[in-house]
């Protein structure tokens, strides 16, 4: 085949570097403006992109009791937890919707996929809460989304496109259901698990808004969700120093800290991701296409 | 089912090796070890599935049944079962007011820019990157293009304000885009170029799985026979995605009344309800916070009537286009 254009090809890779630029910009600054000390930020307007100084006084600040802390441990908690939750929950029937010979598979399938079409709305998801007694529990924000119906699927094709030549020689072996599941599916299927296992504790990490539905008592508050009024006031005051900030002893500056803030709910994923990004094609598609 | 269990349950346990079965009738020996196999295995994995049946039973289909109460006039502290049927009440009234009204416009507005300016951007950038980077730089490249996808819309906003906010890197400096947070005119642009940063790079991943796996004979063929780039981008590249686009295009035909619930939520108030309000936040607006249950649950079910609908006349169109779509 011949060659492509070279100023086309340029003109690609040109597209390509802006791109990236586009998305890794922003997450400087951010990491920037939370580096710098609080007199630069006021200096600049309120952002740095290289801070003359770096410092990590706002981190000390801001983790050094107080809410921020309180709600990273929340959020912690919560993470792991839901994460332990939802894959036992998703692999379980994943693996039991992907046996061919189970005799109830098809109208479980279908009881599953049905739920997909019609999503069951917010309020009657707030009063089964309600009628469960979860509210301003912690359990309220894991248990309502303990299984995701996509990543579901993804598992369940994952599990199918094992070669059945594994089944049939453990079951010659005499080994009984759980036996292929923890000794041989598991061990096989690491790379979807990495995957589904990030994508669910990525969710639980950043989600804020059923904390703010179910919990009241705001005391109890994960970190996206302070971070959430964080944000918006911040928006609505210009930047004015935040209620939940200030009992951490933040005072000045709340740029820096607000930005501080931000950074340690991005620094788990920033963590975690290099690991599990390479399992992403293999995970996801091999389960994706396959069903 | 229960013939099977009841014939099945005196069979003795499947062992490793089999004892030789009898000679009178091996047939039915052998069926009823396979039964007695079958059944072990069937009793397990209805207790490995319980967990997630509850879940599915508790959360979604008790959770549906919920939304009668867009049917009654909920009175919290009476109940589901006790408080008064007001038949169609609740969306009449819903019919009627204005607010609901303004609420589903800005939902179909950013839903109709979003399947115009944010739907066709990951495939073009998925080609762009399919066509270019090889190996090592692709995968950094992906890395990168992957990665906003999973920052919360928390930090997303945050992550805007820090650029555009009024003592942002721009909004600052730059005349024309001070305050465009505030702008009510801007707020459904800046929604769309908010997804457009999170997800657009996340969205190449389906496109470049279905590339990869494009048969290279065809390209090989088709440059002897004569064809140009473009053309072999025409009728060799596009054709082998398409089943894909159209399914995703399915998918986000059904979900097309939901446009960001959070990302919306976290940025109304910026704008007011005129313009920041969609259909989720109306019910969680109504609903929630001003305890207008039954009222909010008729426009919550009347969202989710809406997207059932789009999806099934969706696929069907599909199918009569000869497509695979969804579901069969």
């Amino acid at each position: 085949m011949e060659k492509p254009h070279p100023l086309t090809q340029v003109g690609k890779a040109v597209s390509l570097v802006i791109i990236c630029a586009l998305i890794l910009v922003p997450i400087l600054v951010v990491f920037s403006t939370s580096l710098a000390s609080p007199a630069e930020v006021t200096e600049n307007g309120g952002w740095v992109l290289f801070p003359t100084e770096p410092t990590l006084q706002a981190y000390q600040d801001i983790l050094s009791g107080g809410t921020i802390t309180r709600s990273l441990a929340v959020s912690v908690g919560i993470t792991v937890v839901g994460t332990a939750v939802s894959l036992f929950g998703t692999i379980t029937l994943a693996y039991v919707l992907s046996r061919e010979h189970f005799s109830l598979r098809k109208p479980l399938l279908l009881m599953v996929l049905f739920t997909f079409l019609f999503p069951p709305g917010m309020l009657p998801g707030y009063l089964v809460v309600k009628g469960l007694g979860l509210l301003d529990s912690y359990w309220a924000l894991i248990l309502p989304v303990a299984i995701n119906v996509f990543n579901l699927v993804i598992m369940r094709g994952f599990f199918q496109g094992l070669p059945q030549e594994l089944y049939d020689a453990a079951r010659i072996d005499g080994a009984g259901e759980l036996t292929v599941l923890l000794r041989i599916v598991l061990p096989l299927s690491k790379a979807v698990i990495a995957v589904i296992g990030l994508f669910y504790a990525v969710g639980y990490w950043n989600s804020f808004f059923s904390a703010i539905l179910y919990l009241n008592d705001s005391s109890k508050w994960p970190l996206q969700a302070v971070l959430q009024t964080v944000v918006t006031k911040g928006a609505n005051l210009g930047g004015n120093t935040t209620d939940a900030l200030s009992d951490s002893g933040a005072v000045a500056a709340p740029q820096t800290y607000q930005m501080a803030t931000v950074v340690v709910a991005v620094i788990p994923i920033l963590i975690i991701y290099p690991f599990i990004q390479k399992y992403f094609t293999k995970g996801v598609l091999t389960g994706a296409i396959k069903s | 089912m229960t013939s099977t269990i009841e014939r099945a349950g005196g069979s003795p346990a499947p062992s490793a090796d089999p004892p030789d079965p009898p000679p009178a009738s091996p047939a039915r020996t052998d069926r009823l070890t396979r039964w007695g196999r079958e059944l072990r295995g069937q009793r397990t994995l209805l207790l490995l599935a319980l967990p997630g049946i509850a879940y599915f039973l508790v959360f979604h289909y008790a959770a549906l049944f919920g939304n009668v109460i867009a049917f009654k006039d909920f009175v919290p502290f009476q109940g589901l079962w006790e408080s008064p049927w007001v038949g169609l009440d609740n969306f009449q009234r819903m019919f009627e007011d204005a607010a609901f009204w303004q609420a589903a416009w800005n939902t179909l507005a950013i839903a109709v820019l979003q399947l115009v300016f944010f739907f066709p951007l990951p495939l073009a950038l998925a080609l762009l990157l399919h066509s270019l980077a090889r190996g090592g730089v692709r995968k950094l490249i992906q890395s990168v293009v992957y990665l906003p996808h999973f920052l919360s819309w928390v930090i997303v906003v945050a992550l805007f304000q820090q650029l555009l906010g009024p003592t942002g890197m721009f909004g600052g400096n730059v005349a024309f885009v001070t305050d465009v947070l505030a702008n009510p005119d801007a707020f459904k642009p800046l929604m769309v170029v908010q997804i457009i940063w999170k997800d657009c790079g996340w969205g190449t991943i389906i496109f470049l799985a279905a590339l990869s796996q494009v048969n290279q004979d065809l390209y090989e063929s088709a440059a002897l026979d004569g064809a140009g780039p473009r053309r072999r981008f025409w009728h060799v590249t596009l054709p082998a995605i398409r089943p894909i686009v159209i399914l995703l295009l399915i998918m986000r035909l059904g979900d097309i009344l939901t446009v960001g619930f959070e990302q919306i939520l976290l940025q109304r108030d910026a704008v007011g309800p005129e313009a920041g309000e969609v259909l989720d936040t109306f019910v969680y607006y109504q609903g929630v916070l001003g305890a207008d249950w039954g009222y909010s649950a008729a426009a919550g079910l009347f969202k989710g009537v809406v997207g059932a609908v789009l999806v099934f006349s969706a696929n069907k169109i599909a199918h009569r286009l000869g497509e695979q779509g969804v579901y069969k």
